[in-house]
This record gives structure tokens, sequence and C-alpha cells, in this order.
């Protein structure tokens, strides 16, 4: 290592405090959420907190574990999200195992059959007059299966098949008579356990956030997912049956209104903010396999 | 094989089914292959390739009853009516223009962070940084939108606070058509930029050591070398990632713009999905709302094919 000069450590200063901007910039609504929650509305809506909680308490948390539109939500997301990342791992297995094999004939017909898709599409009216047509708007199944597979995860997998798996060991593995799919279950998969992983993080994920199929194809507030309740208290302002309307001031019913908003953020984001630390290098992983163009 | 010994008759045709044979060989070997991919294939032509049928609607007059097929041809009516319509040229300029400023602004604040953060020496501190900046990209758009509106609210926000403390008068941004398309990008920016850096990082970790070494004894300050080799050997990384950025201008954000829209700022946050939407979904105008929605590919899809061949041309990199 040679010196280091004054330039550079002029420049290192520099890029550290644009660094620490950045990083400040992106921390701060997320604590400013967290420490809302616990505090007493009043002091949050009066601009008195600015970082650490005041006068902290639970109310706002309390409310939300009465409410039976957000408990429902929750539970339907949870099953949502966990039926749907399923069936996408598997699909996006029987695509990408296929398409990763170099005397798979036609793969590159159907895989530009695939990526087609990526750049141009039906559009949202000819697909709800379709999901509308098979009869699966507000059905359990709208929320699973028009999302069953995404070609990026097609892509990633299938480059990670291509570059992780040597091909002597399909070979090997046809000579001991393998067959495709025994070689696929007992070779290829033990061996992918890093890619699946990422695999199930991204489509989780997506599951858990997305709101917009439910927006369009359910009615029935049974079936609503979580987000979408979210979307009615965070942005609809529908909070009205949490807090008792009769006896409260308008005033006091506005900032109990406002409590329940923070809470909801942190409620609604728990598993992600307690999962992250742990996925985080898998995630990573699966980008840069997917940048990595196959 | 057996038949070598055959006479030279019979070996001709025996030679004609073997090679057909040959040729069929790896597929009926493979057969398995095939019956593994065949769901995703289905789920491919029917979800993705079936509405592309119903395309045609934008050309008919759908009529519930009488289904796609039977719904009678009426020709480009839906399309003239919408390029004759009040709202088009509104539509346009919004579309793109929110489409423009995401790519202006949110394209290259990942690049700059990236080159930032690779410059960092201290592990810990890139891990750090790296780890509060990917997170928000794990926040759903409601949340996000959600978490918008309630540091902007005019009266309880924190930023009207922060502008109250300063002397200034609260803004009510959601509802001020002016505020739209910033609020948008910058609360983009601010989701997306640590996990869009990711790509370019992993580029970076790519660049050849020595060009550094070699250019360090030469005397090149960081910047320089930031400038004259980091950047060239990101390049086609960035025109690959840019160019499909321009294949997503039409569509931009659609579902945050839903959730951001209201009716004071329409004048500013009525893109061409959104109307789509509206008079599809919500008014039940299939036909013309389908027309207008093939109006929206059709230019994505220049667009995204215009700036590949440019791309080709200039640089030798493309998506295809």
């Amino acid at each position: 290592m040679l010196v280091e000069s004054r330039g550079d450590r002029i420049f290192n200063i520099i890029n550290h405090f644009l660094l620490i901007i950045i990083t400040l910039i992106v921390i701060y609504p997320l604590v400013f959420v967290l420490s809302a929650s616990f505090s007493d509305p009043q002091a949050v809506l009066r601009g008195e907190m600015f970082l650490w909680p005041k006068g902290i308490n639970f109310h706002s948390y309390e409310k939300i574990f009465q409410n039976k539109d957000i408990l429902r939500g929750y539970t339907n997301t949870l099953i949502y999200t966990s039926v749907g990342t399923l069936i996408n791992l598997v699909m996006t297995i029987l695509a990408a195992y296929p398409l990763s094999r170099k005397d798979f004939i036609g793969r590159n017909a159907i895989m530009a059959l695939f990526v087609f898709t990526m750049f141009f599409s039906g559009g949202l009216i000819p697909t709800y007059m379709l999901i509308k047509n098979l009869g699966m708007l507000n059905t359990f199944w709208v929320m699973i299966i028009p999302n069953a597979v995404s070609i990026w995860n097609i892509i990633i997998m299938r480059t990670f098949f291509q570059q992780s798996i040597p091909n002597e060991l399909h070979e090997a593995a046809t000579i001991d008579g393998c067959s495709n799919i025994q070689t696929l279950t007992r070779i290829i998969l033990p061996l992918s356990m890093p890619i699946i992983a990422v695999t199930i993080l991204f489509y989780a994920v997506g599951h858990w956030n997305s709101f917009f199929n439910a927006m369009l194809y359910l009615s029935d507030k049974d079936k609503f997912p979580l987000q979408l309740i979210l979307r009615e208290i965070l942005i609809q302002g529908q909070t009205n049956d949490m807090v008792k309307m009769s006896t409260e001031s308008a005033i006091k019913q506005q900032r109990e209104v406002e409590g329940i908003k923070y809470a909801v953020l942190v409620v609604a984001n728990i598993p992600v903010l307690l999962l992250y630390p742990f996925l985080q290098r898998y995630f990573v992983k699966g980008v840069m396999i997917g940048a990595i163009k196959g | 094989m057996a038949n070598t010994t055959v006479q030279p008759a019979m070996n001709a045709v025996h030679e004609k089914k073997r090679r057909r044979r040959q040729k069929w060989n790896p597929i009926l070997r493979n057969w398995q292959l095939y019956l593994l991919i065949s769901p995703v294939v289905a789920y491919y032509l029917v979800f993705q390739y079936l509405p592309m049928y119903g395309i045609q609607i934008a050309f008919k007059d759908f009529i519930a009853t009488k289904g796609i097929w039977g719904s009678p041809w009426v020709g480009f009516e839906h399309f003239e009516r919408f390029f004759h319509s009040y709202f088009f040229w509104r539509l346009i300029k919004n579309t793109l223009g929110l489409g423009l400023y995401s790519l202006a602004v949110g394209f290259p604040v990942p690049i700059i962070l990236a080159l930032l953060m690779n410059e960092v020496r201290a592990e810990k501190f890139k891990k750090f940084v790296q780890t509060i900046t990917y997170a928000p990209h794990f926040l759903s758009t409601v949340v996000v939108v959600g978490m918008m509106m309630m540091f902007l609210s005019p009266r309880y926000g924190i930023i009207n606070h922060f502008i109250g403390m300063f002397g200034g008068n609260p803004i009510n941004f959601l509802s001020e058509p002016s505020w739209f398309k910033t609020l948008f990008v910058m609360s983009d920016v601010w989701q997306t930029m640590g996990w869009s850096s990711i790509i370019y990082l992993a580029a970076l970790a790519g660049v050849d050591s020595q060009l550094h070494e070699a250019a360090r004894v030469d005397g090149a300050t960081r910047l320089q070398r930031i400038w004259h080799i980091n950047i060239p050997s990101i390049m086609p990384t960035i025109i690959i990632l840019f160019i499909l950025n321009i294949g997503s201008i039409m569509g931009i954000g659609f579902e945050k713009v839903l959730l951001m829209q209201n009716t004071l700022n329409l004048e500013t946050s009525d893109i061409i999905s959104t109307y789509v939407y509206r008079s599809g979904i919500q008014d039940a105008e299939y036909s013309f709302s389908a027309a207008i929605g093939l109006f929206n590919s059709i230019i994505n899809f220049i667009l995204l094919v215009t700036v590949n061949q440019i791309s080709k041309r200039m640089s030798e990199t493309s998506l295809w």
C-alpha cells in the first residue's frame, strides 16, 4: 500500500461525510416513525418530538390489536405470502432447470417467449377481462395465480444453475442412471440452497407488499391483504371504527388517529424488520447473480 | 447395432429411420424437461399471451354478451376519441414529464452512491451504509406513500413544523400540483437508491486493480482514477440499465402515482396508466381504455427499441 497523500485524505473525509449525510437522510424517517409510534400523539402532532420518543406509551398499539380488520388483513397476507411464495418457487425451478440445460432443444424459443413479456404485455384492461372471464374475481386464487412466476427470478436461477453446477455433474448423474427429474431433485436442488433462499426472499417480499392486484380483483373485505387495509387507514384516512366517536372531542380523536397511523406503519413492517439483518447477505448475493447477464 | 450386415436397399431405409431417430432422440431422451417446463409455458400462454389476444377490443366496440370475438369492429374510433380529448396533451405531458424527471434524477444517484461506497476502505463503515440504504427498498408503496402523507401533512407533519420553526407558512404539499413530481421523484430516490446501487457495486468490484496501480504510479489522483478508470469500466452496465429504464418510462411508478393522486393534484399527477385505470376499471369503458393502454405500450416499445438501436450503433452495448 502506498502512503496516503494529502489529496487522498481530503478525498476520504469528503467521501465519508457525503455517505454519512446520505445514511442520515435514509434512516431519519424510519427512526421518526418508530419513535412516534411509542410517543404521546399530542407531542408528535405539536412537533415536539424529533428523534427520541416523548411521553412513552403503548396506547396506539393497543388500539391496533383490538382492530379486527388489521388482524384479519395480517392473517390473509401471511396466507397469501406463504402459499404464493411456494407456488412461485416451484414454478421458477420448473422453468429455470430445463432452460439451464444446453441439450434442451427449443430453450432459446421458450426463453424468447418468456422474455418478450418483459417488454410488451396485454395491458391492464385485457388482463382484467381475462381474470373476469376465468371467474377468478374475488377469489383466493386471484392473489396467487396471476403472479405465479417472474421472469427476473427465472433468469437469476437459470444463471445460477449454469454457473455453479458443473456440467460433469449432470453427465455423471446420467451415467449412474438418474433421470432428469432425479438429477434435479437429488443433485441440483441440494446444491442450490443459496439461490433458493434468495428466490424465496424476493417473492415473499413481493407478496407481502403487493396491494394492486387485491385492489383490482378483490371486493370482499374478508379477503383483503394487510396492504389494502393500510391504504384505507393511511391514505384514505378511514379510522373511524378504531376510535370511539361518542365521548371524545374531535381534536382528541384526530390525535389518536395520527398516533395509530404511526403504530400501524411499524406493525406492518415488523416481519421485514425482524428478518432483514439475517437475510441481507442473501439478497445482495441474489442481485449480484442477477447482474451477471446470462 | 446389428443391421450393418443387411443388404444395401434395406440399408437406405434404415439409414433414413436412424437419422430421424437421431433428430428426435435428444427431445425424446429429455421428455421430462418438457414435462417440467410445461406448467410455466402454460402460465405464460394463458396469463401473458391471452391478454395480448384481448388487445383487439381496442379496435372493437366491446359488448360483454357478444364476447371479444363477436363484438363489432370500429377501427381507430377509440384512438381518435382519445387523441381529440381534452385530456390527451395533459396526459402526454405528465407521463413523459414524470418519466424524464425520474430518469434524470433517479438514474445517476445510484451510480454516484456506488462510486462513493466503492472508495470506502473501512469495511465496517461500508457495511453499515449499505445496510441502512438498502432498507427502504423493502417497504411497500402503500407504506412509503403513507409516511409521505404524514410527514407532509400541513397541520401535523414534521416538515411543516420545521418550516414553521424557521418562520415559513405551512405548505400543503400533496394538494399542490406543482409539488407532485418532485415529491414522487425524491421519495423514489430515497427508497431505491441503495438497492439500485448494488448492481453498480458488483460491476465496480470487477474492475481490474492493475489499472488502478498503473494509474497511481503515473500520479493520478483519486478523482482522476474514478473518472478515467471506474466510470468507463462500468459503462456497459450503465448503458444496459439505462435502456431498461427507458423501457419503463411510460409505465413509471403507476401504483405509487395512483396512491399519491387526489382530486386537487390531478392536473399534474394524472398519467396515461392512471387514466386507463379510471376509465377502464372504474367507468367500465373497456374498449376505450384498452385503446389508450395499447397506445401507451406501443410508445414504450418504440422508445425501448430506438434507444437500444442507438446504443448498439454508438457503444456496441445492447439488450439484444
